[in-house]
C-alpha cells in the first residue's frame, strides 16, 4: 500500500512524467469522444486507415523542409491524413467499392508509397534523417516536454469542437439526410468531423504509434455503448475509459522499467472493454443471460397451462 | 375461370372430405431480442397445397419467424417440423426467397447463375454446377418470364426483376415447401401480376407456399389462408374466416392498414446502433404492440 | 538469379492474395488481413522466446494459431452486438499491444525487429534458401508461399460454390443447409495461411495491400466472379513485376513499389473501366443530359 501511495506521489510530483500522464490523459479523453462518431457513423477503422496514411505525409514534409520537428510532421500527416479521407469517399461514391475496401486500398496505398519514400530518403544517405519513422512507432516516455504541451492542447482544442458542435454531429451521425434537409451545411460538417478524427489520430501516432493509435478511438467508444443508450452519456463515458485508459498507461509504465506507454494504455482500454461486455448494463454478457433466463422462466407457466390445457 | 381456378376447383373436388396431409408444424416457438419478445409461444400447422399469408404490423415477428423456422436465427424454445421430420433432415424440400435487400447486388454474377444457385443444396459437396443445371435454371427464368435477362449482371436489374430472379431461384430448388420474405415488397404491377400466378401455379403443383406479405387489400385475393402475428398468433385459419376486422384490429392494435405501413416503414432502417434511432423504434413497437 | 526469387516470391504471395481477397472485398471484410497480419505479433514473441529463432516451424504454427483465434474473437463480439469493423479495431489492436508489451518485457532474450515483421523485406527472403541433404533447393519462402497457394487454389477449387453462395447469399446458404460457419473459418484460416507464410517474407503491409487493391481494381473490370479472381490474380503478378522493376530505378524498398505499382492499376481501373469507371459514368450521365435535353 505504501508503495502504491510512492508510485503516485511519484508520478505527482515528478514534473516531466506529470506531463506525459496529462499529455496521454487528454489524448485518451479527446479521442474517445471523437471515437464515438466514427463509430456511430460505422468507421471505426477510419482511425487505422489515417494513421497509416501519415507515413507519407511526413516523408514529404521531411523532403520539403529538410528538419526534423514534431510540428512540421504533424502538418505533414494531417494533409496527408485529409487527402487519405478525401481518396476513400471518392472511391466511395464514385465506383461500386464498398467503404471497407476503400480503406483497405487508400491505407496499404499510401502506406507502401510511405514505404517507398522512407527507403529513398534513407538510401540517399547523408545520415541526418535516421529516424523519420520514429514517430510512426510512438514513445511517449521519450517525448520532451514541448512535444507533450503542444499534443495536449491539441487535444484540448479537439475536446471542446466536439463539445461545441455536439448537436449538428448528433445529427449527422444519426441521420445526414435529414440534416441536410434541415439546412445544416452537410458537407462542411462531415469534412470537420473527418478533420477532427485526422487531428485526434495524428496527435495519438507520437505516443501510441501507428498500428496502436486506431484502439484510442475505437475501444473506449464500444466499451462505453455498452452501458448507454443516450449518445450525450456514450460520449461522456467514452472520454472517461479513454482519460483513464490513458492514465493507467501512464502511470503503469513508470512504474515498470522498459514497459512502453502506449501499448500499456491500449491494454487498459482493452480492460475496460472486457468489463464493460461482461457487465454492461446494457446488452453485457450477464444481463443478457439473466433476462434471457428470466424470459424463458416466463414461457414456462403458459408452456405449461397450454399442455395442461390439451390433457384436459 | 382461368386454368388455375379450374385447376384449384378440381383439387377441391378431389380433395373434399379427405383430410389434407400436414406439411408444416410449428409448435410453442418463442424468439427474444435483447429483453424483448419477438415470437412467443407461436403454434400453427399448414395443410399441404396452400398459399398462406403471413401479416402483422412491422416489428411483429414475420421474418423472424420464417427465419426461426428455418434455424436460421436463435430461438428459446418451441419446435418445428417439415413433413414430419426436423428441418435439417427435409431442407431439399423448402425452398426459400429471402428479402431482396438482404443481399448485395452489385455481386458480380448474372441473373441465370443466382438461379442456378438454388440446386446448389441438391448438388451435395463436391460437384459442380454444369450443363444440366443450367438447363434446369433456364427453365425456371422462363417460368416468371426473365429468359431474356439470363446473361444481365444482376445490378442492372430493376427492383420487380431481381424480385424475379429470387423466384426463379426458389424454383430450381424444386421444394415442396417455400418460404417467401415479402417477395411483394416495392414491385411493379408486372411483376406482382407474375408472382400471383407463379403461386397459383405451385399450388396447383400440390406445393405449399408460405409468404409474409404486407398488403392487406390483396390477402383475400391472393391466398388460401392467412396467419395474423403480432409477437404471438391473433389468428390463424382460412382467409375468409380468419381474415375479419375484428381480428385485424387485435392485431395492427387499431391502426389498420395502409398508414401503419407506411409509418413503419419510415421508423425501421438500421435498427442496432446509434442511440436516437433506438428510441424512435421502441416508441413505434410500444404503440404497434398493444 | 536472386531476381528471379524474389520475382517467383513476389507472384506466388500475390496469387494467394489475389484470390483470397475477392471473397473479402465481396463479403465487406476487407480489412481482415490487417487485423490478421498484426495480431499474430504475440504468437511470434512467444514462440521466439521459447525456440530462440525467427525460423522455427513452431513460430508458423503459433503465427498461425494467433491468427485464427483474432478471427474467432472478431466473430465472438461480433455475435454479441458489437458492429463487425469495430470489433477487428478492438481485437487485433489489444492483441497487438500485448506482443509490443511482451518484446519490451524480455527485450534482453528477445531480439526482434518490429519493422522486419511487420515490413519484412523480400530482397532478403530470396536468401533464405532450403537444403536437403546439402543441395539448395531454392529459398524457403518460395516453398512456404508455394505449399500456402496449393492449399488455397484447391480448397477454393473444391468448394468454389459453397464460397461464393456463403459470399452472396448466406442466409440462403443456410437454408439450403450450408454449414456457413465452417466456410467462413476455412476462409480465415487461409487469409490466416497466407498472411502467416508471406509476412516474413515480404512484409504485413504488402499482403494488406494485395488482398484488398488486385480483387478491387478487378471487380471493377467485370461483372462474373471467376473473372473476378483471374484478373485479379493477373493485376498481382503485374503489379510484383512493375512493383520490383519501379524498386530497382528508385532504389527503393521492393514491396512498398510492388504496393505502389498495385495502386497505380487499380488507379487505371477507377478512372478508365469501360464499364464502372469515372470517365464511363461521365460519358453515361452526359448521354443522359443530352437525351434529356432533346
Amino acid at each position: 500500500m505504501t508503495g502504491l501511495w510512492a508510485s503516485i506521489e511519484a508520478l505527482a510530483s515528478d514534473p516531466n512524467l506529470r506531463w506525459i500522464a496529462l499529455g496521454c490523459m487528454l489524448l485518451g479523453l479527446s479521442s474517445g469522444m471523437i471515437g464515438c462518431f466514427a463509430y456511430l457513423r460505422r468507421q471505426s477503422l477510419m482511425g487505422d486507415t489515417i494513421a497509416h496514411t501519415a507515413l507519407p505525409g511526413i516523408c514529404v514534409a521531411f523532403l520539403l523542409t529538410g528538419v526534423k520537428s514534431l510540428p512540421v510532421f504533424m502538418l505533414g500527416a494531417v494533409v496527408a491524413g485529409i487527402a487519405g479521407t478525401l481518396a476513400i469517399r471518392l472511391i466511395t461514391s464514385r465506383s461500386r467499392i464498398k467503404a471497407d475496401a476503400a480503406m483497405g486500398i487508400v491505407l496499404s496505398s499510401f502506406f507502401g508509397i510511405g514505404i517507398v519514400l522512407l527507403t529513398m530518403i534513407q538510401h540517399s544517405g547523408d545520415g541526418s534523417q535516421s529516424g523519420l519513422d520514429k514517430f510512426l512507432f510512438g514513445q511517449a516516455a521519450s517525448m520532451v516536454g514541448s512535444d507533450v504541451r503542444l499534443m495536449a492542447g491539441v487535444c484540448l482544442l479537439l475536446a471542446a469542437v466536439c463539445t461545441l458542435l455536439f448537436k449538428e454531429f448528433k445529427l449527422l451521425s444519426f441521420d445526414p439526410a435529414f440534416a441536410k434537409g434541415a439546412g445544416f451545411p452537410t458537407g462542411l460538417l462531415d469534412f470537420m468531423m473527418q478533420a477532427l478524427v485526422v487531428v485526434a489520430v495524428v496527435a495519438g501516432i507520437q505516443a501510441v504509434g501507428v498500428v496502436l493509435v486506431a484502439a484510442l478511438l475505437i475501444t473506449p467508444a464500444v466499451s462505453a455503448r455498452f452501458w448507454t443508450e443516450r449518445l450525450g452519456r456514450m460520449i461522456l463515458l467514452s472520454g472517461l475509459f479513454g482519460a483513464v485508459s490513458g492514465l493507467l498507461g501512464a502511470w503503469i509504465s513508470s512504474q515498470v522499467s522498459q514497459l512502453p506507454t502506449g501499448p500499456v494504455s491500449v491494454l487498459a482500454a482493452a480492460a475496460i472493454f472486457l468489463l464493460s461486455v461482461a457487465f454492461g448494463s446494457r446488452k453485457g454478457l450477464v444481463v443478457v443471460a439473466l433476462t434471457r433466463r428470466g424470459m424463458r422462466r416466463s414461457l414456462e407457466p403458459a408452456a405449461s397451462a397450454s399442455k395442461a390445457k390439451e390433457a384436459g | 375461370m382461368n386454368a388455375y381456378e379450374e385447376a384449384a376447383a378440381d383439387r377441391d373436388i378431389q380433395d373434399a372430405g379427405k383430410p389434407k396431409r400436414i406439411v408444416l408444424e410449428v409448435a410453442g416457438l418463442s424468439t427474444a431480442y435483447r429483453n424483448r419478445s419477438v415470437l412467443r409461444e407461436v403454434t400453427f400447422a399448414v395443410p399441404e397445397g396452400e398459399l398462406v399469408a403471413i401479416v402483422g404490423p412491422n416489428g411483429a415477428g414475420k421474418s423472424t419467424l420464417i427465419k426461426s423456422i428455418l434455424g436460421l436465427t436463435p430461438t428459446l424454445g418451441g419446435e418445428a417440423k417439415a413433413f414430419g421430420e426436423t428441418i435439417d433432415a427435409a431442407r431439399k424440400r423448402i425452398g426459400y426467397v429471402p428479402q431482396r435487400e438482404s443481399v448485395d447486388w452489385d455481386f458480380p454474377t448474372h441473373a441465370l447463375d443466382v438461379v442456378m444457385m438454388g440446386r446448389y443444396g441438391r448438388l451435395g459437396w463436391f460437384r459442380r454446377p454444369g450443363r444440366k443445371e443450367r438447363a434446369v435454371a433456364l427453365e425456371c427464368l422462363r417460368g416468371v418470364g426473365m429468359e431474356a435477362f439470363a446473361e444481365r449482371q444482376i445490378s442492372e436489374l430493376s427492383g420487380g426483376q431481381q424480385q424475379r430472379v429470387f423466384l426463379a431461384r426458389a424454383l430450381a430448388q424444386d421444394a415442396d415447401l417455400y418460404f417467401m420474405d415479402e417477395p411483394f415488397a416495392g414491385v411493379d404491377a408486372a411483376t406482382e401480376k407474375a408472382i400471383v400466378e407463379l403461386l397459383r401455379k405451385l399450388r396447383a403443383d400440390g406445393k405449399t407456399v408460405i409468404v409474409v406479405h404486407h398488403d392487406l387489400a390483396t390477402v383475400p385475393e391472393y391466398f388460401d389462408s392467412v396467419l395474423l402475428l403480432n409477437v404471438t398468433v391473433q389468428a390463424f385459419g382460412p382467409t375468409a374466416k380468419a381474415f375479419t376486422e375484428e381480428n385485424l384490429h387485435r392485431t395492427y392494435g387499431g391502426r389498420i392498414g395502409f398508414a401503419g405501413a407506411g409509418a413503419a416503414a419510415a421508423a425501421s432502417g438500421r435498427q442496432d446502433d446509434p442511440a436516437p434511432r433506438q428510441d424512435a423504434v421502441h416508441t413505434f413497437q410500444g404503440g404497434g404492440r398493444l | 538469379m536472386m531476381d528471379f526469387w524474389i520475382l517467383l516470391t513476389g507472384s506466388l504471395a500475390a496469387v494467394s492474395c489475389a484470390v483470397l481477397g475477392c471473397f473479402l472485398i465481396l463479403r465487406r471484410m476487407a480489412l481482415i488481413g490487417d487485423a490478421i497480419s498484426h495480431s499474430v505479433l504475440p504468437g511470434i514473441v512467444i514462440a521466439y522466446m521459447f525456440s530462440g529463432s525467427r525460423d522455427s516451424i513452431l513460430m508458423l504454427i503459433a503465427a498461425a494459431f494467433m491468427g485464427l483465434l483474432c478471427v474467432f474473437l472478431i466473430q465472438w463480439f461480433n455475435q454479441r452486438g458489437i458492429q463487425s469493423d469495430a470489433s477487428i479495431g478492438v481485437i487485433f489492436t489489444s492483441l497487438f499491444a500485448i506482443g509490443v508489451v511482451l518484446i519490451s518485457l524480455n527485450a534482453r532474450q528477445v531480439d526482434l525487429d518490429l519493422d522486419c515483421v511487420l515490413y519484412g523485406e523480400i530482397a532478403y527472403a530470396a536468401w533464405n534458401t532450403l537444403e536437403i541433404g546439402g543441395v539448395g533447393i531454392g529459398p524457403r519462402s518460395v516453398w512456404l508461399l508455394g505449399g500456402a497457394l496449393t492449399l488455397i487454389l484447391a480448397v477454393i477449387g473444391l468448394f468454389y460454390k459453397q464460397f461464393k453462395l456463403c459470399a452472396f447469399d448466406p442466409l440462403l446458404a443456410a437454408a439450403l443447409g450450408i454449414p456457413a460457419a465452417l466456410f467462413h473459418y476455412l476462409l480465415m484460416g487461409l487469409v490466416s495461411v497466407t498472411t502467416v507464410s508471406s509476412f516474413e517474407s515480404v512484409g504485413a503491409i504488402l499482403v494488406v495491400g494485395l488482398l484488398v487493391i488486385p480483387p478491387s481494381t478487378a471487380y471493377l473490370l467485370t461483372d462474373r466472379l471467376g473473372r473476378m479472381i483471374a484478373i485479379s490474380a493477373a493485376c498481382g503478378v503485374l503489379s510484383t513485376f512493375l512493383g520490383f522493376l519501379l524498386a530497382v530505378w528508385l532504389d527503393a524498398s521492393i514491396a512498398g513499389c510492388i504496393v505502389a505499382a498495385a495502386a497505380a492499376l487499380f488507379a487505371a481501373a477507377f478512372v478508365l473501366s469501360p464499364k464502372h469507371g469515372l470517365m464511363a459514368g461521365r460519358l453515361r450521365r452526359r448521354r443522359r443530359s443530352l437525351e434529356g435535353a432533346a
